[in-house]
């Protein structure tokens, strides 16, 4: 019987070490919480920003459109809702490296090793290649796909990022590609979709991560 | 009846070598501080278990530099793939022949 356990847990050994030898395990679910909780707000601020601007232009305006952003003081609101996304993304960046950190502290793992780098890479370049390709289409007046192309280059990262740590982010990749291009058919309600993918999926999951792992 | 015990590698029998098959299992290259960190060994100690499964051809040693600094990488070799995948078979038979 005690030879039976003595098996038992040195199966148990090499699927931990298969596990954190290959596996970005620090990842915490409180930076997912925390970071969905700036994309609430920030997400508020932007509706908040554009419902003043919609008040203000009347009939003419036109939410998936975009125009607004040429006419009048549009430019006005273009710079605003541009600030308020530059300081979600470093909030949310911000908060969810701490939380990370703080559990990489606690389970006694390097934060900056093998795992992290692979992981860092692979988020990276889907991540910036979107960016870019975002600008690109914003810069030649096309702005109606800026949320669905968010959700769905941030979709393809997480997906990307799966193979690297917990393989549950799996399903949070699916749900932000599936919401991202369902969005394309409705840009005009496009902040309540970047809120529910970036806020609401973001929370769950760290939710569900947190309740699972770090409990 | 087969004797399970006949297909459990001599070679992995010890804590440190198990955790360096199983790290260069899911990994194409791994270098000697990662690997110390993974299993937390002594430098000596792993050095020991590395050259042991080294001459049992089941891992090999790649020597490389970042800069100046020596940058040595293990890796699996395809024997040993095979006879870590058999271990851990009849580590598994084991088990279940003794429910």
């Amino acid at each position: 019987m005690t030879d039976q356990n003595h098996h038992l847990d040195t199966l148990q050994d090499i699927k931990q070490i298969m596990e954190r030898s290959s596996r970005f395990i620090s990842l915490s679910g409180l930076s997912g919480i925390a970071a969905g909780s700036c994309a609430l707000v920030g997400a508020w601020f932007a509706n908040d920003r554009i419902m003043a601007y919609k008040l203000e232009t009347g009939p003419n305006f036109h939410a998936d459109r975009g125009e607004y952003i040429f006419k009048d003081n549009g430019n006005l609101l273009f710079n605003q809702l541009f600030l308020i996304a530059a300081i979600t993304f470093f909030a949310a960046f911000f908060l969810a490296f701490t939380f990370t950190y703080l559990r990489s502290r606690k389970t006694n793992t390097p934060i900056w090793g093998t795992t992290a780098r692979r992981l860092m890479i692979n988020v990276i370049v889907p991540m910036v290649t979107g960016g870019i390709f975002l600008l690109a289409l914003i810069k030649n007046g096309v702005y109606e796909f800026t949320a669905p192309g968010c959700l769905v280059f941030y979709g393809l990262a997480v997906l990307n990022a799966s193979k690297y740590t917990f393989s549950e982010t799996v399903y949070l990749s699916y749900s932000l590609l599936l919401l991202g291009i369902i969005n394309l058919w409705f840009t005009e309600y496009s902040i309540y979709f970047w809120a529910l993918g970036f806020g609401l999926f973001h929370i769950v999951y760290g939710t569900a991560m947190w309740w699972k792992h770090e409990r | 009846m087969k004797n399970p015990i006949e297909n459990l590698n001599k070679n992995f029998d010890s804590r440190v070598r198990l955790g360096l098959m199983s790290a260069l299992m899911v990994n194409t290259e791994v270098s000697f501080n990662d690997l110390k960190e993974l299993i937390q060994v002594t430098d000596g100690n792993l050095a020991s278990h590395i050259k042991a499964l080294e001459e049992s051809g089941y891992i090999k040693v790649q020597k490389g530099f970042i800069g100046r600094k020596t940058n040595t990488t293990y890796s699996a070799t395809g024997a040993g793939e095979k006879a870590f995948k058999t271990h851990l078979e009849a580590l598994e038979e084991m088990i279940k022949s003794a429910k």
